[in-house]
């Protein structure tokens, strides 16, 4: 059974080495030093005097780390705290779709950097509500072997809808089987060979759709969930999901789809500090 | 060897027990720490009303130490009927209710608004050391007010047994003991944190715990749970059951404490270190010990300590009654 090393339960300070404005309400901040994060990983991080939270890890090369997070409030100039969650997994050369909805952005930009240098091919699927609260497109088109794939609410860019509708829609084409499909009005370029495998991040409703769909094509998919964090080493409890007992900081947060379908809280609630249920 | 421990006429598959504030929140919860091996799970402690914890950072820790300052956050009663109530439906192992409160007389509400649940123990939270802001200094601190405490409980209970959780933050928890066992405690959960402690962040140079200050455990608190189980045994003359616990890792840290006089071991900060399977981990090793030692009875293990010094003509040292003894 997994527990996280004892050197990451402590925070570490760390100097912003910059920040960058995204859209009205979202900023990325860099920090100089490397947390040894892998896709998919979170960490605590810590505004010293104000709170404490997980945040999913949109970058880390070795030499910087970054994360990108609704800014709200003063931030401090010192943040930290590590944790370690569960990996996400792929095989070199699969063709992966990426689902990412509103900041999910962030964490699927560092898995797609990472996949393309295993020589992945990848279908990006960006949604928001509107074009203003679209992240990280630039990113995202500048990697090789990447198709983008936008979707907005109001329609003020790319296709008008979710971009689960917009997955559906590929993979309806897609998963016939069949290389060299022609392509699908509405859904930009890429090879149409089948898609081995999703993962997606993004507000749960959004997941839970893509659950749906991918269990209804037989695709694996990965699911990075959410939940309220005290200790994010796997002894509070706060973040464990019914009916299966597993805690998301330690056993999660990417969750296999086989696992996500027996979680019965999935898409339906969530707990907060007090242990108390919210409906979605 | 059959590791099954009955006291008060319940009977635990082990003496291993989740210990109140870990994995306590909900039923599923439960449900996999019993998966893991406990022999028994203890829910976090429950409150008359809604009551909110502190802000993160709750729980940090070290190879050496865990502070904690997450405030006893809890829902209420409705939340624990639903939680308890799912749990005793298919119930795998025997819960403890641990209960708390601001007051003598809500104490007895609360166990009033947690006794229909039916649960096998309540364990009575006297000495939580993170909302001395809140409510001042826990009532484990004074004789009086933890003997009142038990009374107030103890005349709500019915035939459910009345555990009190005792401080070691005290002079003489041999004589907070006496005063609750006098007042009608059926057992005693021995210990909870210690201190409180504080840890400071460099750079930023603030606490690191929201709180400032929180309960310290981890391995390093085993010897002050030890010495504070054994001053409990003497002083009630080891007629009252003890769940002993603190700093507990491994089987051999169990039967120690067990030597010392608990019937059954608390397992809390460890979960963190050895993973949620700690349980059935100290399961084995307890196993191994005691084949190896040639023990065949798990119960012959509590208050052996006590035992082997009258044995050998040793007065069993008699716990301090007020303030530390000084060696020089």
């Amino acid at each position: 059974m997994s527990s996280i090393p004892l050197q990451s339960r402590l925070p570490k300070t760390y100097k912003i080495k910059a920040i960058k404005q995204e859209t009205e309400m979202v900023r990325t901040y860099t920090f100089d030093g490397s947390l040894g994060a892998r896709p998919g990983q979170f960490v605590m991080v810590w505004l010293p005097g104000i709170d404490e939270k997980p945040f999913s890890v949109a970058f880390d090369n070795g030499a910087e780390t970054k994360i990108t997070f609704f800014a709200v409030g003063p931030m401090s100039e010192e943040f930290a705290r590590c944790s370690v969650g569960d990996l996400v997994e792929w095989k070199a050369g699969q063709h992966i779709a990426l689902v990412a909805g509103g900041y999910g952005a962030a964490p699927m930009y560092f898995v797609a950097a990472e996949t393309v240098h295993h020589g992945c091919t990848l279908e990006v699927f960006v949604g928001a509500r509107s074009k203003e609260h679209l992240l990280y497109l630039k990113e995202l088109e500048s990697l090789p072997h990447v198709s983008l794939h936008v979707a907005t609410n109001d329609g003020s860019m790319g296709f008008k809808g979710f971009n689960v509708q917009h997955l559906g829609k590929m993979l309806e084409v897609c998963q016939r089987g069949s290389k060299g499909n022609k392509g699908l009005k509405g859904v930009k370029g890429g090879d149409l060979d089948p898609i081995d495998q999703v993962f997606a991040c993004g507000p749960e409703m959004m997941l839970k759709a893509v659950s749906e769909l991918t269990a209804k094509y037989k695709i694996p998919s990965q699911l990075s969930l959410e939940r309220y964090m005290k200790c994010g080493y796997g002894i509070c409890g706060n973040c464990v999901v019914d009916p299966l007992g597993i805690r998301l900081c330690t056993e999660g947060p990417v969750v296999k789809n086989d696992a996500c379908v027996k979680i019965e809280e999935f898409g339906k609630y969530h707990r907060d500090a007090l242990g108390k249920k919210h409906a979605f | 060897m059959n590791l099954s421990q009955t006291l008060l006429g319940v009977t635990f598959g082990n003496p291993t027990i989740l210990a109140s504030g870990i994995m306590g929140i909900t039923a599923s919860s439960w449900r996999l720490v019993t998966q893991n091996g406990a022999g028994g799970i203890t829910t976090k402690s429950l409150w008359l009303k809604e009551h909110k914890g502190h802000k993160n950072p709750t729980i940090i820790s070290t190879e050496h130490w865990t502070l904690n300052a997450v405030g006893v956050p809890d829902a209420g009663p409705e939340k624990a009927h639903e939680e308890i109530g799912s749990f005793m439906k298919n119930k795998p192992v025997p819960l403890i209710a641990n209960i708390i409160a601001e007051s003598v007389e809500n104490f007895a509400a609360t166990a009033e608004a947690i006794l229909p649940l039916q649960p096998d123990f309540l364990e009575v939270n006297i000495s939580c050391p993170n909302v001395e802001d809140e409510f001042g200094k826990p009532f484990a601190c004074s004789a009086p007010a933890a003997a009142a405490v038990t009374r107030a409980v103890k005349k709500v209970s019915g035939k459910t047994p009345v555990f009190i959780k005792l401080s070691p933050n005290v002079d003489s928890i041999a004589a907070i003991a006496e005063a609750c066992a006098s007042a009608g405690a059926d057992g005693f959960t021995v210990i909870n944190t210690v201190g409180p402690g504080m840890a400071i962040d460099l750079r930023s140079r603030m606490p690191i715990l929201a709180n400032k200050v929180g309960g310290l455990s981890g391995p390093g608190i085993k010897p002050i749970a030890v010495k504070c189980v054994a001053d409990v045994y003497s002083a009630t003359k080891g007629k009252l059951p003890i769940i002993g616990t603190g700093g507990i890792y491994t089987g051999e840290d169990a039967i120690e404490i067990m030597l010392a006089g608990a019937s059954l071991v608390g397992i809390g900060t460890a979960v963190g270190d050895r993973g949620i399977d700690v349980f059935a981990k100290i399961c084995d090793e307890m196993q191994l010990w005691c084949t190896n030692e040639g023990v065949d009875e798990i119960g012959s293990l509590v208050g052996g300590m006590h035992r082997e010094l009258s044995q050998r003509n040793t007065p069993t040292r008699k716990p301090s009654r007020s303030g530390q003894s000084r060696t020089s």
